[in-house]
């Protein structure tokens, strides 16, 4: 029997098509459209869903921008202090528990790495499914490191650990209303956990597909984009890490 | 196809195109939870037009109110200043909201958008429907807070802090004003996903040969508003939580240290300006949301019903750009009262100014487009001349509220109700009749009647100008806005025949709205039968059947030749060319 070493390296299938019949959709132009030729459109699929996140983000960092501009704002403003009848600060930086957030952080971070190894593993899997489907080719060993599981668990170990933040902060008083960068530093982490919590959910979505046998290219189009969007989290929460760093 | 439809080339479209998804059968799949964008629409338009009346009822309570104060109406008794300043938050925020960006954008932009670009349907079917219901449930969050105790908020649909963000600042600052900024909310979110369907489905799913230079001008219009409602929701929505959490969580991002019925209230060095900056960041652009698809739909009728085409295309494509590119810089004009400082208000007055350009790129366009056509003054086009009208009217009271020294003593009277209502609400309105009157024969497959058109165009035409063009003159003589009381003011004694005249009028053209709700139920189960292409219009919704099929073009998909306004071409034979038909002319698209 013929073997395959799954390690090949097979290049992703292509996204952009930019020849072949006339496709039906892909952008207009002069005739030469892009857009899939794959019988499947699989190719159009794939760079919709990764167009509409590119959007889809646009619309997240905007809701960020108001939140940062508002906290530049709120953090340089005066106030007026009964007692003095002066005006005065009083933004107070909060005192986060940085060991634990750095931890979160490098949880993060590994499960960016490990949703990038399972949008490669899927990409690998569609790209060898023809092979796979000729009688009498096997493609050796085929059991694969859950790099999904993997990033579910790791995501959910994030979120946990940003709880164990807010618990830490509840611990030492540092109450949400107590003070304008104790505001801040709540809105800032609770919305971007609530993101990410989304991202979890797309990824047990896709699990899912996985036990309901849905077709390898609707899986990788979840997968796919759902790990653009993962990445793009660890990229925000970087943003936001350096903003309480500095200017919380 | 009937008469006047292209014959051009097509392509056979497959099972496996992108999205496409079966037609679905059941009335809930159907039409409740539809997945096809022209129901879809045809649900945003019902929507709208169950708030316009909305709307408009609480604006004729408003006005019967400021010429009877005393009158005691059924159901609502007499009317309290406050419950004036609740009828006024929601007339404005229903409108703005859930009639001037859901309509033109959520009705007519989905319908027909993805006809127009030749795609089956938009990129995210499921997203499109979940944007309608979540629209759906924010008007029913909206009309809810009329329902609780305290009643709807008091604070304008601005929602300027403190009032808005200290809940027992009146009777509705209550739950009602709780309930108004959740549903301003949600609708962030469906605006969000319907601004992302838009943008990805004009990027990706355009047919063969329909160039970005080839989309017509209403594509153009909802696009952009599309980038303008991505851009301008989320500021909103980051904004709306910070006063949510003002409200209920007891932070001090827009409070500062206040008193309240001699209550020192817990909140401390916050700031209201910090709202208005971030409110207006989207508020402007919102202005442009309303009115930007009514230049569109202003365009393609200009163009259709003189028989010429567009003139200045790109000039016109260009000029949407700016004014979107524009809208996001001048939010500041909204704010001259507020004591800042001289230099930005020079800076925001100046690229205010700036936006009188593209704007009148556009209106001479539009009067290029007209002159020497072949005008056929269909009930369409008379809205289409109207809403050019409007927006001269309107927009020329623009650069004098633009300049900060002008600005201070009109900005709280009736000369900003006067102008804002005329560019931003009538005219936003007269490009949805427009619309309504052009596309209504291919939603429902049946015309509507003329007569019964044109009588309600010069009703509304008239009406509105005889309310809003004497508010600039009761603004020039100093009579304030928002004031529920006017007889107990000396020196507004003689602007009160006025106010009978403006309420007058009102009356009579919130009637003439009859005429067109009947002419359109009408119409639609029993108007004659409409033909594919009724107006002998280009585009590409008239060169499939009416109405329409489930994916749009009956298993084909359109090849796009030509321009999209190809009227009076010579040598052909007749005087106009679809963008479906074959090439008239050796040059490729732009």
């Amino acid at each position: 029997m013929a073997t395959l070493s799954p390690n090949l390296a097979v290049r992703p299938p292509r996204t952009r098509d930019t020849g072949g019949d006339p496709p039906s959709y892909g952008g207009g132009g002069n005739g030469n459209q892009r857009g899939g030729n794959e019988s499947s459109d699989y190719g159009g699929r794939l760079r919709r869903a990764r167009l509409g996140l590119v959007v889809g983000l646009t619309a997240v960092v905007m809701l960020f921008m108001g939140f940062t501009s508002a906290l530049l704002v709120r953090r340089g403003l005066p106030t007026f202090d009964q007692q003095t009848n002066t005006y005065s600060r009083d933004w107070i930086p909060i005192r986060l528990p940085w060991t634990l957030i750095v931890i979160n952080t490098a949880v993060l971070l590994a499960s960016s790495v490990t949703i990038e190894l399972a949008r490669r593993d899927i990409s690998r899997q569609m790209a060898l499914a023809p092979v796979r489907s000729i009688p009498g080719v096997s493609l050796g060993d085929e059991s694969r490191f859950p790099w999904l599981g993997s990033t579910v668990v790791l995501g959910l170990g994030f979120l946990v650990g940003q709880f164990l933040v807010f618990r830490v902060l509840q611990q030492q008083h540092a109450f949400l209303n107590r003070n304008p960068s104790n505001s801040f530093a709540y809105l800032l982490l609770g919305t971007h956990a609530l993101h990410l919590a989304g991202g979890v959910i797309a990824l047990i979505y896709a699990a899912a597909t996985t036990w309901l046998n849905r077709p390898v290219e609707a899986r990788r189009i979840v997968i796919d984009v759902t790990a653009w969007y993962w990445h793009f989290m660890a990229f925000l929460w970087m943003y936001i890490f350096v903003i309480l760093l500095i200017a919380r | 196809m009937a008469d006047g439809t292209g014959g051009g080339e097509t392509i056979m479209a497959t099972s496996e195109i992108a999205h496409a998804h079966a037609a679905p059968q059941g009335f809930i799949r159907k039409y409740v939870f539809s997945l096809d964008h022209k129901i879809i629409g045809i649900q945003y338009f019902f929507l709208a037009l169950t708030a316009v009346w909305v709307g408009m009822i609480l604006s004729l309570l408003m006005r019967i109110h400021l010429i009877w104060p005393d009158a005691n109406l059924p159901l609502i008794g007499h009317i309290q200043p406050e419950t004036y300043l609740s009828l006024l938050t929601m007339h404005g925020t229903i409108m703005v909201f859930f009639v001037l960006t859901t309509a033109p954008q959520g009705g007519f932009g989905n319908y027909f958008l993805p006809i127009q670009i030749g795609a089956p349907d938009m990129a995210f079917p499921v997203l499109n429907m979940l944007s309608f219901w979540t629209t759906f449930v924010a008007f029913v969050v909206m009309i809810a807070a009329f329902f609780v105790t305290g009643g709807a908020p008091l604070h304008g649909w601005t929602g300027y802090p403190p009032l808005s963000a200290i809940q027992s600042t009146g009777p509705g600052e209550g739950l009602g004003a709780d309930l108004w900024i959740t549903s301003i909310a949600i609708f962030c979110a469906a605006s969000l996903m319907g601004a992302l369907n838009f943008i990805t489905t004009t990027l990706d799913l355009r047919a063969k040969g329909m160039s970005l230079m080839r989309m017509p001008l209403t594509v153009w219009s909802w696009f952009i508003t599309a980038i303008l409602g991505l851009l301008a929701f989320g500021v909103l929505l980051s904004a709306g939580i910070l006063l949510l959490m003002d409200r209920n969580l007891g932070t001090s991002f827009y409070i500062p240290l206040v008193v309240v019925n001699g209550q020192v209230m817990g909140h401390r060095g916050g700031s209201p300006l910090l709202w208005q900056h971030l409110f207006w960041f989207f508020g402007h652009p919102e202005v442009y949301i309303a009115i930007l698809p009514g230049m569109g739909v202003a365009s393609q009728l200009l163009s259709t019903f003189s028989r010429k085409p567009i003139f200045g295309y790109r000039a016109m494509v260009y000029a949407m750009l700016a004014i979107g590119f524009l809208g996001f810089m001048v939010w500041g004009h909204h704010m001259f009262m507020s004591g800042m400082s001289p230099w930005s208000a020079f800076a925001f007055s100046i690229l205010t100014m700036c936006i009188g350009v593209p704007s009148a790129i556009k209106t001479f366009n539009w009067l290029g487009t007209l002159w020497r056509g072949n005008v056929r003054l269909y009930t369409p086009m008379l809205f289409a001349i109207g809403f050019v009208s409007l927006f001269v009217s309107g927009g020329l009271s623009g650069p004098f509220l633009a300049q900060p020294t002008l600005d201070i003593p009109l900005h709280d009277t009736y000369f900003v109700v006067g102008h804002f209502h005329l560019i931003m609400g009538v005219a936003a309105i007269f490009g949805i009749f427009a619309a309504t009157y052009y596309w209504v024969p291919k939603m429902f497959g049946r015309m509507m009647n003329e007569t019964l058109g044109k009588l309600h165009f010069w009703f509304t035409f008239i009406g509105t100008y005889a309310i809003f063009m004497p508010m600039h003159y009761l603004g020039m003589a100093g009579h304030p806005r928002r004031y529920s009381q006017l007889t107990e003011v000396a020196y507004l004694h003689p602007l009160i025949p006025l106010q009978r005249f403006i309420s007058i009028a009102a009356f009579i053209t919130i009637g003439a709205q009859v005429i067109f709700v009947l002419n359109l139920f009408w119409s639609i189960f029993r108007g004659p039968k409409a033909s594919d292409n009724p107006w002998e219009a280009t585009t590409l919704e008239w060169s499939t059947s009416t109405p329409p099929p489930h994916d749009n073009f009956g298993g084909h998909t359109p090849v796009v030749h030509n321009g999209p306004y190809e009227y009076g071409v010579p040598g052909a034979d007749r005087d106009f060319v679809m963008q479906a038909d074959p090439a008239i002319s050796p040059h490729p698209a732009h």
